[in-house]
């Protein structure tokens, strides 16, 4: 599917395009944000249901649904954490952040 | 079918990167995390049509473990998520990235018996076509590189390393945070010996890759998991924040490469932007405590600590005021500066404060709040507690932006902070905090601390700042302290 250099290339963009993204973060959404971000390496659930789907023995279907179990932990506590966190923002969203410098 | 995966997946990438740019910013947050959730939930559900599922002899139970695992799973981080405490928060997500870096190293497992099974099964000549889900086998593996291929070995043992350490060290991370482990010390040399173990961990990995054996690959996951305890153990104190964010981009690191031992570009895309942003989150949250990443963890925080607490004895005493006479020095203040702390979080005195903070801006107090980088235990962390409060935007100041404003400053409040505030850190270049940036809460003419007891911060290190001539101790749990605070200013 992806092999050798395209994902090479894959890697190389994927990891400016993190680099951008946090660069311009005001440090007042820094744990929201490091708690979106947690959330969004729960995609790593996918992962998991495939590695259990492709189990043919007990053994790594065992292995497999312990992948899968943690993987949906991290997928939806991080999104109820994040949710709850950002929700309190929404009062006063309107106003300009101070300390927008970084 | 392959296309209409494919083509989900790559919609939950571009929804997660966008998601993740409107976190950053108040406005959007919170439509960015909306749509990094559709993401998600797409790329899950679009998993189950995938043909390495379906065409699986073991469909049917593998489903059914799949359905079951992700009820269990979900359903326990949905509880605990939604009932945790706004104090507790960065422990759960100490916990919770602790399960992804657990799910990529067990997804690494999965992989690498799969492989040690073809090897084995590989001796034997008449089973050898059935190689599922494998197709570009050598005829005849003997190691599990072979079976696997080099790239996808080498990357599926790296998201094992990394993310095994980063499951077992966000677990500790978490009951740390937790108060459930309180110690720092482990071993004697423990720098040492983690270096050793990390040597031996490679040792084991070059032999999970050169050979088809079982043996090597639970070694190798079980020296892993030892170490993310072994170096997460001494760290402790102000360095936590830095270490949950570390093991947040590593396991989306892990995420990323075991994303290219499946072949799933969504992993691969959302694991390394995960990386990389948490990387330079990392580097920044180091930065501002003036302490390298590597220095955070290789030297153990608490082993000054005895040292320096008893250089601490003797240098003047601490003053106490009551919290009436506190209520009348601010009433009458041009400016108060609050800098609040993990304290404050614990004492839950957050709505106190604005409620304070209310009272004197009525009076004509010109009321700001200075946040350190690091107050709490991650950063940020008191803005969303100011935030939950009600504190707007506009009166909260960054470290940078207040600490030349100190001068001008009737009376500092500081709420449950300690290590952030101690001038040891400009001027003790023996103190663990030298080099490390403060609030100049010492600058003002007047400091009055808000604190639980005489005992030293969560870093174990002695302030000076409490024994200065212009700081007074206000003793007691921050709640009922500013209520006392409110109460005074109320009757003037």
């Amino acid at each position: 599917m992806i092999e050798g250099l395209a994902a090479l290339y894959i890697f190389m963009l994927a990891g400016f395009t993190g680099y951008e993204i946090i660069s311009k973060v005001p440090v007042i959404l820094h744990t929201p944000l490091m708690s979106g971000s947690n959330f969004v390496h729960g995609i790593v659930l996918v992962g998991a249901m495939i590695a259990l789907g492709i189990a043919e023995n007990p053994a790594q279907q065992a292995i497999g649904f312990i992948a899968v179990l943690l993987a949906a932990g991290n997928a939806v506590g991080g999104y109820v954490v994040t949710e709850r966190m950002l929700e309190m923002f929404k009062s006063s969203g309107k106003k300009e952040v101070a300390g927008e410098k970084k | 079918m392959s296309i209409l995966i494919q083509a989900t997946y790559l919609l939950a990438a571009v929804l997660f990167i966008l998601g993740l740019k409107q976190m950053s910013s108040p406005v959007t947050a919170r439509r960015g995390i909306h749509w990094a959730g559709i993401g998600m939930v797409l790329a899950t559900l679009v998993t189950f049509l995938a043909p390495e599922l379906s065409d699986n002899p073991q469909a049917v139970t593998n489903y059914i473990l799949i359905i079951i695992a992700i009820a269990i799973g979900g359903g326990y981080a949905y509880v605990t998520g939604k009932k945790v405490a706004m104090t507790d928060m960065p422990q759960m997500i100490a916990m919770y990235n602790g399960m992804g870096g657990g799910a990529a190293a067990t997804i690494a497992a999965v992989e690498l018996l799969k492989a040690q099974g073809e090897v084995a099964r590989g001796a034997e000549p008449t089973s050898m076509l059935q190689s599922i889900g494998l197709q570009e086998l050598s005829p005849h593996p003997t190691t599990i590189a072979e079976a696997m291929g080099v790239d996808i070995t080498i990357l599926a043992i790296l998201g094992a390393i990394i993310g095994t350490i980063a499951f077992s060290g966000s677990i500790i991370a978490w009951a740390k945070l937790d108060g459930r482990l309180n110690t720092s010390k482990l071993l004697p040399q423990q720098q040492l010996i983690n270096l050793i173990l990390a040597i031996v961990l490679v040792g084991f990995a070059i032999a999970v890759y050169f050979t088809g054996e079982m043996m090597p690959i639970i070694v190798f996951f079980a020296l892993a998991l030892v170490l993310g305890v072994f170096i997460t153990v001494p760290v402790g104190g102000a360095d936590m924040p830095v270490i949950i964010s570390l093991f947040n981009a590593l396991t989306g690191l892990a995420v990323g490469f075991e994303g290219y031992v499946l072949g799933n570009a969504a992993m691969i895309i959302a694991g390394t932007v995960v990386g990389s942003a948490g990387s330079l989150l990392t580097h920044l949250m180091a930065k501002a405590m003036n302490r390298s990443v590597s220095n955070v963890f290789f030297s153990g925080f608490g082993t000054t600590q005895v040292a320096s607490s008893d250089a601490g004895e003797g240098g003047g005493s601490m003053k106490e005021i009551q919290g009436q006479d506190v209520g009348i020095m601010m009433a009458y203040a041009s400016q108060v500066v609050i800098i609040p702390g993990y304290g404050m979080a614990v004492a839950q005195a957050q709505h106190k404060v604005w409620e304070l903070t209310q009272l004197l801006t009525e009076k004509g107090v010109k009321v700001k709040f200075a946040i350190h980088p690091v107050a709490g235990r991650m950063p940020g962390h008191m803005n969303v507690l100011l935030a939950e409060a009600g504190v707007p935007y506009d009166l909260i100041y960054d470290m940078e932006d207040i600490n030349a404003d100190f001068q001008n400053t009737t009376v500092t409040l500081v709420i449950g902070a300690n290590d952030v505030v101690n001038p040891a850190a400009k001027n003790d270049p023996s103190s663990p905090l030298f080099g490390m940036p403060i609030l100049n809460a010492e600058q003002s003419d007047n400091v009055i601390v808000i604190k639980r007891g005489r005992g030293t911060g969560f870093s174990g290190v002695e302030n000076p700042l409490f024994l200065l001539d212009n700081t007074r101790m206000l003793f007691g749990d921050g709640q009922k302290a500013v209520n006392e605070l409110i109460v005074a200013v109320k009757e003037l």
